[in-house]
């Protein structure tokens, strides 16, 4: 669906984007991870053709930008960071001009699409609002009802959760699923946990270039050895429980951490292993008359790849 | 074309939806008027000549004014990336606008129809050179909204894009009055260049070839520079 090759953005001399190569078949939610600053941003921007890239192509369906710009962005939907709006315009002032601009030409089919959306993106109560009294979340809605006016086959979102609350954040994910489905998505987004949920295949940048490019659960497998395991009991005096643990397997890590309460004692354990430690920890602690409140394996698998792979010093 | 259109009526309404449109009319009306009336009953004539001379002083500055935001606004705001992620060509947006900035000064004019209305009523007018005025008051507002969208495009900051509008502006339209300090050699070309002379035949009645050819060129010239900036800067 989309193709790009070595892409490469220069401001004056500062390299933004370098030699971006990706290839995004149809249907799948791509996300791009970075740290602030990596160019996700600008990565997004040229492929919507509002930049220009200083190198490179870029090619949707088979149309070439920068000869079929128009075309191509005829495409696209996109959401751009924090949704720049008209701010002084009423909400269906505002998607009514997009839907005249994006050739949606009788106003039956104007309506009859302004009532999907309206639906889709919860923007029943605000059509007669001004834009510029809507709340940031409102305001994201109606940016994501721009981008998808036409029913677009790719559609670009740039941080569509950013500065939302909990509840928005969960429902525009939950948006982004339920048309990821039959769309292409690319978004970015420095949440892990939310690339984790949402996309097929992440792509990780940093500095400008991908660092990391696989589906999900292939990027998770491979540092799969590496969990935590986050363990409280009652009533167990710290040393004994230590010395407990160790008798499990020598080589653990213990870690000690404050727990909430004086009776209890909470241990953060690192393994390094595939073997699952559960069993045996509690298989051990079966046998004292300690209470077991929290037995949890934390698989930070994107986190750790995220930091390891952007790090400074990395 | 129907691109165009939509962007311009767009444009158009969103003068009226603040209070800039009510505030530039209203300074433009009573800056006219004053200075047509004030002299109107001294001199006892039944033209609208007073009137039309001014306007190339005054356009100079409230034509930037009006075109100001055209682009530094969306620029400053962001939703110049909307607009220019939508599947618009950068041509068509210039347009847009231009017709939205030229079609306001237009409503701009459209109060003043009064004074020769009030004016036939009391004495016997010439229509040829009312009609001829307005005819070149249409011209020249448009070119200077031409000027006024580049100047804007150059900038993401409003009042940068009307100092640098009045600039272009105000030396069309004195440029003809400095002929003394220029070489000699250039004076034709330097007297061709200035607005005023051009509005002045125009305003005269006599339409002229030349007068409206000047004016299309200087349209096109900064229709073309704006769209040669949103090229460049992007």
């Amino acid at each position: 669906m989309i193709e790009v090759q070595n892409l490469t953005k220069f401001y004056n001399d500062f390299c933004a984007v370098d030699r971006i190569s990706l290839t995004i078949p149809k249907g799948e939610i791509l996300g791009l991870l970075g740290p602030n600053g990596a160019g996700k941003t600008t990565t997004l921007r040229m492929l919507t053709g509002y930049f220009k890239p200083t190198q490179g192509t870029i090619k949707v369906k088979d149309l070439l930008m920068p000869d079929d710009t128009i075309k191509i962005k005829s495409l696209i939907g996109y959401l751009p960071e924090s949704a720049p709006l008209y701010y002084n315009m009423l909400v269906y002032d505002y998607l009514e001009y997009v839907a005249k601009i994006k050739g949606i030409d009788t106003e039956e089919k104007r309506l009859e699409r302004f009532k999907e959306l309206s639906k889709l993106c919860g923007l029943s109560g605000i059509m007669d609002k001004p834009i510029s009294t809507l709340s940031k979340g409102l305001k994201q809605r109606v940016g994501l009802a721009h981008a998808m006016m036409t029913d677009p086959e790719i559609l670009i979102l740039d941080e569509p959760t950013s500065g939302l609350d909990p509840n928005q954040i969960a429902e525009i994910r939950d948006i982004i699923k339920a048309i990821g489905k039959e769309k292409t998505i690319v978004f970015s987004t420095h949440i892990l946990s939310e690339a984790e949920a949402t996309c097929d295949r992440i792509a990780i940048i940093n500095k400008g270039k991908i660092v990391a490019h696989d589906s999900t659960k292939n990027l998770k497998q491979s540092v799969k050895k590496d969990s935590i395991i986050r363990l409280t009991l009652c009533d167990a005096p710290e040393d004994e429980a230590l010395a407990l643990l160790k008798n499990i397997s020598p080589e653990l890590e213990i870690k000690p951490v404050p727990s909430a309460s004086k009776e209890e004692a909470s241990f953060e354990i690192t393994t390094l292993n595939e073997h699952d430690l559960r069993k045996d920890i509690y298989l051990a602690v079966k046998k004292t008359d300690w209470i077991l409140t929290e037995l949890n394996k934390e698989t930070q698998a994107l986190e750790k790849i995220f930091q390891d792979l952007t790090r400074e010093d990395a | 074309m129907t691109q165009i259109k939509t962007i311009a009526i767009k444009e158009f309404k969103d003068y009226f939806i603040s209070p800039i449109a009510y505030i530039v009319i209203s300074l433009f009306l009573i800056v006219t008027g004053w200075f047509f009336f004030s002299t109107f009953f001294i001199y006892d004539r039944a033209d609208l000549r007073d009137f039309f001379s001014l306007l190339p002083i005054t356009f100079s500055f409230i034509i930037p004014a009006i075109t100001m935001r055209l682009f530094a606004e969306e620029k400053n705001v962001g939703s110049y990336e909307t607009l220019l992620t939508l599947p618009v060509s950068f041509k068509d947006i210039a347009l847009g606008k231009f017709a939205a900035a030229t079609l306001f000064s237009m409503a701009m004019l459209l109060p003043t129809l009064s004074y020769p209305i009030f004016i036939a009523f009391i004495g016997e007018i010439d229509p040829g050179p009312v009609i001829g005025g307005y005819l070149g008051a249409i011209c020249l507002a448009a070119a200077y909204c031409s000027i006024g969208i580049f100047a804007s495009s150059l900038t993401r900051n409003q009042i940068i894009a009307f100092i640098i509008g009045c600039a272009f502006c105000f030396t069309l339209t004195i440029l003809d009055r400095m002929l003394f300090f220029m070489p000699a050699k250039l004076l034709a070309v330097i007297q061709h260049i200035g607005a005023s002379s051009h509005f002045n035949n125009i305003s005269k009645g006599i339409i002229d070839s030349r007068d409206i050819i000047y004016f299309i060129s200087v349209i096109f010239i900064f229709i073309f520079s704006t769209y040669l900036v949103m090229h460049e800067k992007n």
